[in-house]
């Protein structure tokens, strides 16, 4: 009861429990997350629906990296906590497919596009078990599927941006997964592989597939997504694409009256320092 | 400890270890500003070969051959590091491992192979003679002093003339190469400048101290410096004390009779252990100052959640008061809100009556009102701003109080102009 | 010449040994260290080997005899608390890495020759055999110790083919692996673990100063030679085999020499042959493409430059000066007529007098050459927004890479639209002013 006066908050009733519908593809619970003390999520709080097309999108530094990250649990949250098609993230390992951002590896690694592609088997192998001859058809097969079928042999420092794009996302789908998170998959491509990219995750949302981009590029975003999270920091805004993307929604989320925020952040990391 | 004292001899080995610390302490300086410190190890390592040939081709052991060897190869190393890179695509570690590992072992075999004409042998090459510096003099100004001395006190000067003459392209140079070279520095000269004055205080060092004092004092002083201060300037004298220090603790260690040890070990041992010192106990940038600032910073977040939840008691208007079990039970107990309450009513802000009842005093309920106008001025910011639901505004806010300057708080309330919290409470007036 | 010939006949029992020993721990670090090279870890390896001095000697003192064992394990305790400090620095101060790895190098090693020196001044010292884990002395190892090595490298090596997929998931991508469930961080810590105790037990034959080097050269060698991990790892245990190999062949041969250098010197040698010779990745063999492309696009100007010169005078069959030619372009007179005179020997140009004509399979290819060129231009102008005047450099420098089946798209895009002139294009720029 005294407890109840730390907070007046919690005076208020608190909201009701989410119905007995099926859980959403990704639940986030009031994520925050540091790096060095300075905060680069606060008390996200989001839900994204299963079988849609989601959009990241939010200005340089407003942690759109960083939420992917810890949905996967790659970096470790300061608090909350996040559910994956209802069930937490090590139970929902095999059901998510991921595609760094093409500067996070090396592209002078001594593979093959078909290597690359292969890994994205490993996540079904267990301890110590080589790929097999079936794991290497599943990876030819998702190698042609992104149109690099050709390329299967070659080093991946011969490919171009955009074709290394497409062995990224060629691994993606060889890991067959209910949802995937991509990390910026249309920067710096080539308007080809941009339409083949989208081409590619619009057949996965036919499957009923899951997909949640980080996306830069405001001009397409209403184009190629139908659901979005503004986000800067913090969730400005979620939702189906058309009730979300308003003028006044992207001046909340790329600066105007943020300026607060970015002063308080600075307050807070002044003196977490 | 009977025979534990400095003499004339001590002096001069103290001397020459100063000027080799120093000077190569403050080249130091750049390596570890620029992220070049394994250079400066690799560069150390690797001219070996290039003092073994020199001194075949002069036959003797002249400084000038010597020097100019050693700056050849040294030049040479840093060239084929980068040219690995380039051309055979080596990743940069990868790439300085090779090349200095590669000619270090041809320098040892050379030595090993010609070790009757070279006077040297592979354990000196690795922690020196400077426990002979003494016996070898040459007379300069009528007076007999050491060579290695002389050599050694050369290069510091014109290591700290150096640095004093391009101290502004140096700076810019290690702090931004880019911008150095749009304001018409040339970046690769400076760089190539650096690695061979690296590559000189090395060769004139080697002799007397080895290559892994070297190693030390071209990366310890200049860490254990960039710790204690944040200022180019500055770093430059720590590190130089850094280095003396080293040199004198060292060698009194080295010289104690109970341990009767190798010098240039005991001198990269003591260097090491004040660069620990500074990693530890660094007033800003050390491990124990942030652990001390957490705690600190948590300490003073219970104080004013402990001010902000009795403000919230009176407001309320409940009878009873709270005590202090009640209000420690209420922050999940623990050290920290115990301390806090301390620390409050030390303060003045809460004093605490018979049964431990505490309540606000003046300047408690002055600090208490001003935490709470912020806190609410913030959910009303963060509730009208950001179209957070209202059972999600509190926690934020409650973090926010805490580190939310005045200045924050009056704009706050400029743009809200609102007199209540989204949840409907009064939000206190400005002090 | 007698101890050579026992020792390459293996006559002696003692050499076999030893041999075995240094192929073994050659191959074992050639493989660990692919990793720790493809994972950025190189350097920590010379730390590591540094690091465990004072390992050595804290176990003379404990043990008090030179127990083998006991100086691995000592080794190996200093190794590991070297890496412990490395990373403390790193993630808990403002000090970068390589800033770390030299102080903890250099004040461990420092301590070492310290603890070293007071055992040489004791009375029972007699050197205690200390002094050949600085450069090492493989020659001095005796079966036990071999059996010891052999022991371990056999480990390794079975851990490694084991995990080989999970460590080259690691090194490649720690990220993804992480989301695909693998726990990264142990994987590493093992990674870590294997290359400190690989490090250690190559100290007796390699010594602390160079260890680092038979970990990161055998690696980097055999990166030349392959695009395949399996056949780099492979290649660089080979290659570590060799080196071990030779090295202590070498220094068993000469008492006086530690077997240390080398063993460096053999892989460093290994290593200036991958690259110089290295088919695909080597210096040579990329020096010779570049001058092969350069001869390619300078017969192509070539070639351009006389059409360009038929065209305006609209008659191809009339013979082109060599000033003509040479002011078409900005090139150099030298350049030129080497240029020219390969044309000729290629059958591309007929020249006398300095005067030169295409010849009919010269025509053919230069109507190809200048077709690719314009429809480039073409291109850049409409779809790149560029300025006309700017094009012809541009279009110059990529025309010469173009992929045929691009050219066919360019093509067919043009011709849709209804203004393809067969067979070669119109320029978008007048033609015959020297390019910029």
């Amino acid at each position: 009861m005294i407890a109840m006066f730390r907070s007046n908050a919690a005076l208020e009733t608190p909201a009701p429990a989410a119905g007995a519908q099926a859980a959403p593809a990704v639940d986030v619970h009031d994520v925050t997350v540091a790096y060095h003390r300075k905060p680069v999520l606060w008390d996200v709080d989001v839900a994204l629906p299963r079988g849609r097309l989601i959009a990241i999108v939010g200005p340089n530094g407003a942690g759109k990296s960083t939420l992917l990250k810890a949905i996967l649990g790659l970096v470790p949250l300061a608090s909350g906590r996040v559910e994956i098609l209802g069930r937490p993230l090590s139970q929902a390992r095999s059901m998510i497919g991921y595609v760094p951002q093409r500067e996070t590896v090396d592209w002078d690694f001594p593979v093959s596009a078909l290597d690359v592609v292969l890994m994205g088997r490993y996540g079904r192998l267990s301890w110590c078990r080589r790929p097999r001859r079936a794991d290497r058809e599943a990876a030819r097969g998702c190698l042609a599927q992104v149109g690099m079928g050709d390329f299967a042999g070659r080093q991946i420092n011969q490919l171009s941006g955009g074709q290394q794009q497409r062995v990224f996302l060629a691994r993606a789908l060889a890991q067959d997964a209910a949802i995937y998170f991509m990390d910026e998959p249309l920067a710096g491509v080539d308007a080809a592989t941009e339409r083949a990219i989208i081409d590619i995750l619009r057949s996965l949302r036919s499957a009923g597939r899951t997909v949640v981009a980080v996306h830069h590029d405001l001009q397409t975003v209403s184009e190629y997504f139908d659901h979005l999270v503004l986000l800067n920091m913090r969730v400005v805004a979620a939702g189906p694409i058309g009730s979300v993307y308003t003028t006044e929604n992207l001046q909340q989320t790329y600066g105007g009256r943020l300026t607060i925020l970015d002063e308080a952040a600075e307050a807070l990391r002044r003196a977490g320092r | 400890m009977n025979n534990w004292s400095i003499g004339p001899i001590d002096a001069w080995i103290i001397a020459t270890a100063i000027c080799c610390n120093v000077a190569c302490g403050l080249l130091g300086c750049f390596l570890v500003l620029r992220r070049m410190s394994l250079l400066g190890d690799a560069v150390s390592h690797a001219i070996l070969p290039g003092l073994v040939i020199a001194f075949m081709l002069s036959n003797s052991r002249a400084m000038g051959p010597m020097l100019i060897g050693a700056m050849l190869v040294g030049l040479f190393t840093a060239f084929m590091i980068e040219a690995l890179q380039r051309w055979g695509k080596v990743p940069e570690d990868a790439s300085m491992g090779v090349v200095f590992t590669s000619l270090f072992a041809l320098g040892v075999v050379l030595i090993t192979r010609y070790a009757a004409n070279v006077d040297l042998d592979p354990g000196c090459v690795l922690y020196g003679l400077i426990e002979f510096v003494p016996l070898d003099r040459i007379s300069l100004l009528g007076h007999e002093i050491p060579r290695a001395t002389v050599t050694l006190g050369f290069v510091l000067v014109v290591v700290v003339f150096l640095i004093a003459a391009f101290y502004k392209e140096l700076t810019i140079v290690s702090f931004d190469p880019y911008l150095a070279t749009t304001m018409g520095i040339n970046a690769a000269l400076v760089h190539y400048a650096l690695m061979a004055a690296v590559a000189a205080a090395t060769v004139a060092a080697f002799e007397a101290v080895g290559s892994i004092l070297v190693v030390a004092m071209l990366i310890a002083p200049g860490a254990t410096a960039h710790l204690l201060t944040d200022r180019l300037s500055r770093m430059l004298w720590i590190a130089a004390g850094v280095a003396v220090v080293s040199a004198v603790v060292g060698y009194m260690l080295a010289a104690h009779p109970r341990l009767n040890t190798s010098v240039a070990g005991m001198m990269s041992v003591v260097a090491g252990a004040q660069f620990a010192l500074a990693v530890f106990f660094a007033p800003r940038h050390g491990y124990v100052s942030k652990l001390l600032h957490q705690v600190a910073l948590s300490l003073r977040i219970a104080a004013e959640d402990i001010l902000g939840m009795l403000y919230r008691w009176e407001e309320a208007r409940r009878d009873a008061p709270l005590t202090r079990d009640q209000i420690v039970a209420a922050m999940a107990g623990g050290l920290t809100p115990r301390l806090a309450l301390l620390r409050l009513l030390r303060g003045g802000h809460i004093e605490s009556a018979v049964g431990a009842a505490v309540r606000l005093t003046e300047s408690g309920r002055a600090r208490a009102g001003s935490l709470v106008r912020t806190h609410r001025l913030w959910e009303s910011y963060l509730a009208q701003h950001l179209g957070l639901p209202l059972d999600h505004v509190h926690e934020p806010a409650q973090r926010m109080e805490h580190f939310v300057t005045p200045r924050i708080t009056e704009q706050l309330d400029a743009q809200l102009g609102a007199a209540q919290d989204p949840h409907g409470k009064e939000i206190p007036p400005a002090p | 010449m007698d101890t050579f010939l026992r020792l390459i006949l293996l006559q002696d029992a003692n050499t076999r040994v030893v041999l075995l020993g240094a192929a073994l721990l050659g191959m074992t670090s050639g493989v660990i260290g692919s990793f720790a090279v493809l994972r950025r870890r190189a350097l920590l390896g010379d730390a590591l080997a540094h690091a465990a001095l004072p390992g050595i000697c804290t176990a003379y003192f404990v043990v008090g005899d030179k127990s083998f064992t006991a100086f691995l394990i000592g080794a190996l305790i200093f190794g590991t608390l070297g890496v412990l400090c490395v990373s403390f620095v790193r993630t808990h101060t403002r000090i970068k890495e390589d800033a770390a790895i030299g102080i903890v190098l250099s004040s461990f090693f420092g301590l070492g020759i310290v603890l070293s020196r007071i055992i040489q001044n004791q009375p029972a010292g007699n050197r205690a055999g200390l002094d050949t884990y600085i450069y090492g002395k493989a020659a001095l190892m005796v079966n036990q110790d071999v059996a010891l090595i052999a022991l371990v490298a056999g480990v390794i090596l079975i851990v490694v083919a084991l995990l080989f997929k999970e460590f080259s998931l690691l090194c490649f991508d720690r990220d993804f692996a992480a989301a695909q469930g693998w726990p990264a961080m142990w994987l590493d810590i093992l990674l870590m673990a294997l290359l400190c105790v690989c490090t250690v037990i190559g100290l007796p034959a390699v010594g602390v100063v160079l260890m680092a080097a038979l970990l990161i050269i055998p690696a980097a060698a055999a990166r030349f030679w392959t695009e395949r991990l399996s056949l780099m790892v492979a290649l660089a245990g080979l290659i570590g085999l060799l080196s071990g190999l030779i090295g202590t062949a070498a220094s068993a041969m000469a008492a006086h020499f530690a077997a240390g250098p080398p063993v460096v010197l053999a892989a460093a040698g290994f290593f200036m042959f991958s690259m110089l010779f290295a088919p695909r990745r080597g210096a040579l063999a990329d020096w010779w493409r570049r001058r092969k492309l350069r001869q390619r696009i300078a017969m192509q100007n070539v070639l351009r430059a006389l059409y360009e010169i038929g065209e305006a005078a609209g008659a191809f069959e009339r013979p082109a000066s060599f000033d003509q030619i040479l002011s078409s372009r900005a090139w150099t007179a030298p350049a030129l007529t080497e240029c020219l005179e390969r044309a000729v020997r290629a059958g591309l140009i007929r020249g006398r007098d300095d005067r030169y004509v295409l010849t009919d399979a010269g025509r053919r290819e230069a109507m190809r050459v200048v077709r690719a060129h314009r429809l480039w231009e073409i291109f850049l102008v409409e779809q790149a927004a560029i300025a006309p005047d700017h094009v012809d450099r541009d279009a110059d420098q990529i025309e010469h890479v173009l992929p045929p089946e691009l050219l066919a798209r360019l093509e067919e895009r043009l011709r849709q639209e209804g203004r393809l002139p067969a067979p070669v294009p119109q320029s978008p720029h007048p033609v015959g002013e020297v390019a910029p």
